[in-house]
């Protein structure tokens, strides 16, 4: 039994995720956009596992693929298989205390990546070179920031307290 | 923890992180992947996922509308008037170019009829405009507000004032995206205009200099050489400028140069750039109208000297 959750502001919380990958940065900070969709995705299946499968991942990555002119498949590969490992290890992740929680969001953000510069290899399209490992530090550096955000968000969402954290 | 007990309950989570059902995304990706790679079969597919995604867009482009409607409408009245007076003189300068090159089209199009090669033919013109959005973070692209419902096509050259600044490499319904000539997998054949060397200009990935590989080291190439697109290939129009060359070494043991150019359009400043169609039509059937719109302006051929040696790209008819 899923556990009772309102779902529109979460809804609208990951499209904002996927609207701010998008939005207009200067130069020189575009290698540091934290991957938030994916970021956002992670949290979501670590504390609604009922609600937010590889399914959501994989549409939230075509949306990406789509919105970065990237193979289409990509991006929802990989997040659908950060969001397999997460799902796979979510109790035991939930409880982590927030340092150990970081380390293991680089963890799955370092996966999400490798798979992408795989699948970059195998097709034969120019690497995105330093961008892609940057992306992953600035994610890891900005998570105790959304996990700060999303953790009022899930007190405003959620029926019943949690009793967690 | 009572949440927890809840979710140890059989068959709720567990469906959830079947390995079967990872397997199978995991599959559908791997074929859209491949089915994308060849390029022509997802076509349909990625339009309709980019129509559905528009809205997106448009949110995103919308603050940076609004700041840029809202500086024009609280634009000084003395700002206005003086932007006014340059562009006037700007247009002065443009209009006796102009003169001079008609009287230089119509000289080359008799120096062709001469020579029995075919008349150089006009381009149409379609003014698009940047969406602020970024597109990819690691490649050199742009999102551009024309898409196949404007008229804008796959391998459509776009280019701005100063020089080539792309192509089109995938029509939306609504907008476009467009390679810049920096990308790392953008190569566009050039030629110097000096002495119409050909060569090939290959993406570098910063949005400051392409590189030019395939110069042997005996090659004549001066440091500031205007390159211009070359034709070759067929997608660009012959004639643009594409890039100035900027730095030229030479590496002992290596059968050629390392040469650095800068792009001629300012890359990371555009906001609005035109989409050019070559047209199979003869631009020589109507200069006469033209020239009489220009206005044969007696004041203008004196500041038309000063910049001579600025290479004027062809006319192009306007056709917005």
């Amino acid at each position: 039994m899923a556990r009772p959750v309102r779902l529109w502001p979460l809804i609208a919380t990951i499209g904002a995720a996927i609207a701010l990958e998008i939005v207009p940065l200067p130069d020189v900070l575009q290698g540091f956009r934290p991957p938030l969709p994916a970021m956002v995705m992670i949290y979501c299946a670590m504390m609604w596992p009922q609600r937010f499968g590889i399914g959501t991942a994989f549409c939230i990555g075509l949306c990406l693929d789509i919105l970065h002119g990237q193979l289409l498949g990509q991006n929802a590969l990989a997040l659908a298989a950060v969001t397999y490992v997460t799902l796979r290890f979510h109790l035991q992740i939930r409880i982590f205390p927030l340092w150990q929680l970081t380390v293991t969001v680089f963890a799955l953000l370092a996966f999400g990546a490798i798979l992408q510069f795989l699948v970059e290899g195998v097709a034969g399209l120019a690497p995105a070179g330093l961008a892609r490992w940057t992306r992953v530090l600035s994610g890891t550096l900005f998570w105790p920031l959304v996990m700060g955000v999303m953790d009022r968000l899930r007190l405003r969402v959620e029926f019943r307290r949690s009793s967690f954290n | 923890m009572a949440l927890t007990s809840v979710e140890r309950e059989p068959g709720h989570y567990r469906s959830e992180t079947s390995g079967f059902r990872m397997l199978l995304l995991c599959l559908l990706a791997i074929a859209l992947m491949v089915l994308d790679h060849q390029n022509q079969h997802l076509i349909g597919v990625r339009k309709a996922l980019s129509i559905m995604l528009h809205p997106v867009q448009v949110v995103v482009n919308a603050p940076f509308n609004l700041g840029r409607s809202l500086a024009e409408i609280t634009e000084s009245r003395a700002g206005l008037s003086s932007e006014n007076e340059q562009m006037k003189q700007e247009a002065l300068v443009l209009n006796a170019r102009l003169q001079r090159m008609m009287a230089l089209e119509a000289e080359n199009a008799r120096l062709r009829a001469l020579l029995d090669s075919t008349v150089k033919v006009g381009d149409s013109i379609l003014i698009a405009e940047i969406v602020s959005v970024d597109m990819n973070p690691y490649r050199n692209m742009i999102v551009i507000n024309k898409g196949g419902r404007d008229g804008a096509y796959v391998g459509q050259a776009v280019i701005d004032a100063d020089g080539i600044v792309g192509q089109i490499t995938r029509d939306r319904h609504f907008s476009s995206e467009a390679m810049l000539v920096t990308d790392v997998d953008h190569a566009i054949p050039v030629e110097l205009a000096r002495n119409r060397l050909r060569t090939i200009a290959v993406g570098s990935g910063e949005l400051d200099h392409l590189s030019l590989p395939f110069l042997p080291v005996n090659a004549d190439v001066v440091d500031g050489d205007l390159l211009i697109s070359s034709g070759l290939g067929g997608t660009f129009p012959p004639g643009y400028p594409v890039a100035v060359i900027r730095n030229i070494k030479e590496v002992t043991g290596q059968p050629f140069l390392q040469v650095v150019a800068e792009p001629a359009a300012a890359l990371n400043r555009i906001r609005e750039v035109l989409l050019i169609t070559p047209q199979g039509g003869d631009e020589f059937a109507d200069p006469a109208s033209t020239m009489d719109a220009a206005g044969l302006n007696e004041a203008a051929p004196v500041a038309a000297e000063n910049d001579a040696p600025q290479e004027a790209p062809p006319t192009a008819e306007a056709t917005p």
